[in-house]
């Protein structure tokens, strides 16, 4: 650590979506890292201590080997342009800035874009068109919920501020005395860092997460559950009781949800029934439901992608209009069936998460990666973007878990361009290409001919 | 000697922490090919913490270490791993039209590398 220290107030954690924006860094100016990174959690201290610049690498390669950055969005364009089926994915961990750039390229050459919403709580995007959300503000969870449902998740590990910021330990307007005020209820099928911080632990069976909401739906109802629910959940009748004199008596409860619910069997039908149960209850009491968000932008990837195109994720514009059909235009499904033929993968890493029929097509196509770091997906690509880190080298906006817009402040400079800086590069480059293919008589690219 | 189990792919503390240092990197590898389950199927298996096992189903298969939890902790036929490279060997691609493949609660086949 060199002498060349300097505190950066208020900056904000990227890493979840939790997005804490009371972080006070030291950065180190001469060696270019953050030393320390006060109010920050286990997750949030590695996110800092390793988004360090190496200043060795290229900011951009074409087929693995260094490459200018002009030629690298000249041949990202060529790419994008010359195909018939380019997808676009990623986004969750980028500006809403970045992420609006992404949507218009996208637009252009009448491809498909997703998200990483589609294997996070894609499921739950489904179950709000279907039944909806009685929504909140994390500082309204502070401020008054006396009843706090964790269902499906891990907190402690996964949003380890979640308990201590929003929901559990502080002090709000109506929650004088903090926990002492709350109750706390996780339900999850295993104990987990997340269980001593509960009043109340449910434990149900793995894959009944969907027939335990449906008996407290009745019971809140007044109707009458199967004798054997114990048998069939793992839960018995008392316990689902107890839980529903709870809610129906709290004050203000929220239910928080993981991706218990939506990455098992059942998705979106689990997802759906917690938010009728929510809707349930506000004939008894005020209650709400909110899913716990992954990714420092994934929610702000949700918003720009709906106020642009109108839907959420899985959106194609093939026809030259948007149309949204998750399990035909999400990213698993348009690579695992082969109908992608290039990809633009955004600050993401499919190609070390998704399943392996999915990752083995995006080997044969030719894929654009913009990436912090090297990764499985950016190792793969035809052309890798190197680019600088949102929150940490570079401004911009990102949504919160609860739809809260932040502005992020930088805390030092990176030699490798932003992700917007990149995109806008390669939205030009790819105007000119489609300029250049434009049948005569057209006054925009965006008349082009499907067959173009 | 093998079993049916029931395998939970999800986030942990060390994961988020390893990703961030690098998902090439042998600390995540190591992370997210690391097993556990409940202490007593372990000893039914003949399994010490520390063993290899393979984990397999009609989509794949994954040789993972298997570390002990109590009884208490994880019930009887689950293993949890986190997210990483080796769960992806395991994932069914089709989504059933929803865009999700099913990640946690799949069934895998467990058995003791030897040697």
């Amino acid at each position: 650590m060199s002498e060349n220290l300097r505190v950066v107030e208020n900056a904000t954690c990227t890493f979840c979506g939790c997005v804490c924006d009371d972080m006070i860094l030291t950065v180190d100016d001469t060696e270019k890292r953050i030393v320390k990174a006060k109010n920050a959690c286990v997750l949030g201290r590695a996110w800092f201590a390793e988004h360090t610049i190496e200043e060795n690498a290229p900011a951009a390669m074409i087929s693995g080997k260094p490459a200018s950055i002009a030629d690298a969005v000249a041949e990202a364009a060529r790419i994008l342009v010359e195909a018939r089926f380019p997808i676009t994915y990623g986004l969750s961990d980028t500006t809403c800035e970045a992420q609006r750039q992404a949507v218009a390229i996208t637009d252009m050459i009448r491809g498909n874009i997703d998200t990483t919403t589609s294997v996070c709580h894609g499921p739950s995007g489904l179950a709000f068109q279907g039944i909806g959300e009685s929504t909140m503000t994390l500082g309204e969870v502070k401020n008054r919920a006396d009843l706090v449902v964790y269902w499906g998740g891990n907190p402690a590990e996964a949003h380890p501020r979640h308990f201590g910021r929003y929901a559990v330990t502080p002090k709000g307007m109506f929650t004088p005395n903090g926990k002492k005020d709350r109750t706390v209820v996780l339900v999850d099928v295993r104990r987990t860092s997340s269980t001593p911080a509960a009043n109340i632990f449910v434990q149900l069976k793995p894959g009944k997460d969907f027939e335990l909401l449906w008996a407290l739906r009745a019971r809140v109802k007044g109707r009458e559950i199967k004798a054997n629910i114990e048998e069939i959940t793992g839960v018995s009748p008392a316990v689902i009781e107890d839980l529903v004199q709870r809610m129906k008596s709290c004050r203000y409860g929220v239910l928080f949800f993981g991706m218990g619910l939506t990455m098992t069997r059942g998705r979106h039908f689990n997802s759906g029934a917690l938010l009728a149960l929510a809707t349930d209850l506000n004939e008894f009491t005020h209650f709400v439901a909110k899913p716990v968000r992954g990714h420092g932008n994934v929610t702000g990837a949700d918003n720009v992608v709906s106020w642009q195109t109108g839907y959420p994720f899985g959106v194609n514009f093939s026809r030259g209009y948007p149309r949204f059909n998750p399990g035909e235009f999400t990213t698993v499904d348009t690579l695992s069936r082969g109908d992608a033929d290039a990809a633009m993968i955004i600050a993401s890493d499919p190609a070390s998460n998704f399943p392996k029929a999915a990752i083995a097509h995006l080997r044969r196509i030719p894929v654009i990666s913009l990436d912090t770091k090297v990764t499985s997906t950016s190792t793969l690509a035809r052309v890798a973007f190197r680019t600088s880190t949102y929150g940490i080298n570079t401004g911009g906006t990102v949504y919160r878990m609860d739809d809260v817009p932040i502005t992020l402040r930088k805390a030092f400079d990176s030699p490798f361009p932003d992700d917007e800086t990149i995109l806008r590069a390669l939205k030009e480059k790819v105007q000119e290409l489609l300029r250049l293919r434009m049948p005569r008589g057209a006054k925009s690219a965006f008349e082009l001919p499907l067959s173009a | 000697m093998t079993e049916r189990m029931l395998l939970i792919a999800g986030r942990s503390s060390e994961q988020g922490t390893s990703l961030n240092k690098g998902k090439l990197k042998a600390e995540y590898l190591q992370v997210t090919s690391t097993a556990e389950m409940n202490e007593q199927d372990m000893a039914r298996l003949d399994l010490k913490d520390g063993d290899r096992i393979r984990l397999s189903n009609g989509v794949g298969e994954a040789t993972v270490t298997c570390t002990p939890r109590k009884v208490t902790d994880l019930p009887s036929g689950m293993i949890f791993m986190p997210y990483g490279p080796s769960s992806s060997e395991l994932m069914e691609s089709d989504t059933a039209g929803s865009g999700m493949p099913i990640s946690k609660n799949f069934a895998v086949t467990v058995e003791k590398v030897i040697g």
